[in-house]
């Protein structure tokens, strides 16, 4: 990308994650924040991005089967009793 | 007010910081405490087995990858030097066990292969149909700005149906896609660790993510737009 080029909106949502991982130069942080500041449309897109990775980070995770869980503890209880050097 | 050692199996479970309880926590281990055990095995099984079938194909060949993981683990415990956190190390051995049983079966592919496959391909994060043609004098602006979701009830934007077209969205990813996005998003894992344990890069790591993100997005957005 040409150094003193703006961003169109086309350009900047294809940064979006760099922008949020925070990997941007400094250059294109800038250019990436400019574009922001007179885009209310880029603006929702990256509050977009930001929801839906907090949406994510709400599913739980499922849980462990009790079947699963007794087999593993039995394991540890095994390992545990072992002989000691 | 100490916090228990299940406390401690539980914190070493959020990204980097949760170094600073593996000590307590390995002690624990070695000292034979089932709390400490079990916290952990429920922190991590669900991942393990989803991570494994990756690699293994089967959900019960996974399961028995697990198994082989948690007991390696408890063989490793005493000699385990802590060089790196507990999280990393655990799953460390899950995928030299899941690579060293899919190549058994004949499924040796590895993680970042498969990345690699889905990499090929440009694929942009909105349509190019949203925006203005090249030849138009605001090329690359949007025809229409991205309607805003804050305009949703709140409880609209969090409710059981959103969860479940969130999931659902996430389900139908492709495979390095749907992993780097489940550890990342859903799991909360850093980015280095995720790099690790899948052997990719941080560049790499990135273009899954944000392809992921801007896919579960989309569905989101088609969803939001009806109600």
């Amino acid at each position: 990308m040409a150094s003193s080029h703006e961003l169109s909106c086309q350009e900047l949502v294809e940064l979006v994650t760099d922008y949020l991982e925070k990997t941007l130069s400094p250059e294109d942080r800038a250019r990436f924040e400019r574009h922001l500041s007179v885009c209310p449309g880029c603006v929702t897109y990256l509050e977009q991005i930001r929801q839906t990775s907090a949406l994510a980070g709400r599913i739980s995770e499922e849980s462990i089967p009790p079947e699963a869980e007794e087999n593993l503890l039995r394991a540890f209880r095994d390992w545990k009793s072992r002989p000691r050097e | 007010m100490t916090p228990s050692n299940s406390d401690a199996a539980r914190s070493s479970s959020e990204g980097t910081s949760g170094n600073q309880a593996d000590p307590r926590l390995l002690e624990a281990l070695r000292q034979g405490d089932e709390d400490a055990f079990t916290a952990l095995i429920e922190q991590y099984q669900p991942a393990l087995v989803r991570l494994a079938t990756v690699f293994v194909g089967s959900r019960a060949v996974a399961e028995e990858v697990a198994q082989e993981t948690w007991l390696a683990v408890l063989q490793g415990i005493d000699r385990f030097e802590g060089r790196s956190s507990v999280k990393t190390w655990i799953f460390s051995i899950l995928g030299n066990r899941a690579r060293t049983r899919g190549q058994r079966e004949s499924r040796s592919v590895s993680f970042s292969a498969l990345a690699s496959s889905e990499l090929t391909s440009d694929e942009p994060a909105v349509e190019p149909e949203r925006f203005r043609p090249v030849d138009d004098q605001w090329a690359g602006g949007w025809v229409s700005f991205p309607r805003s979701w804050e305009d949703l009830p709140e409880d609209r934007l969090v409710s059981r149906e959103t969860m479940s077209h969130v999931r659902a969205a996430i389900a139908g990813l492709p495979p390095s896609q749907r992993e780097v996005m489940t550890l990342r998003d859903v799991e909360g894992w850093a980015s280095d660790e995720v790099c690790n344990v899948l052997g990719i890069s941080e560049t790499n790591q990135r273009v899954l993510l944000h392809r992921a993100r801007s896919k579960v997005r989309r569905a989101l957005e088609v969803y939001f737009a009806t109600q």
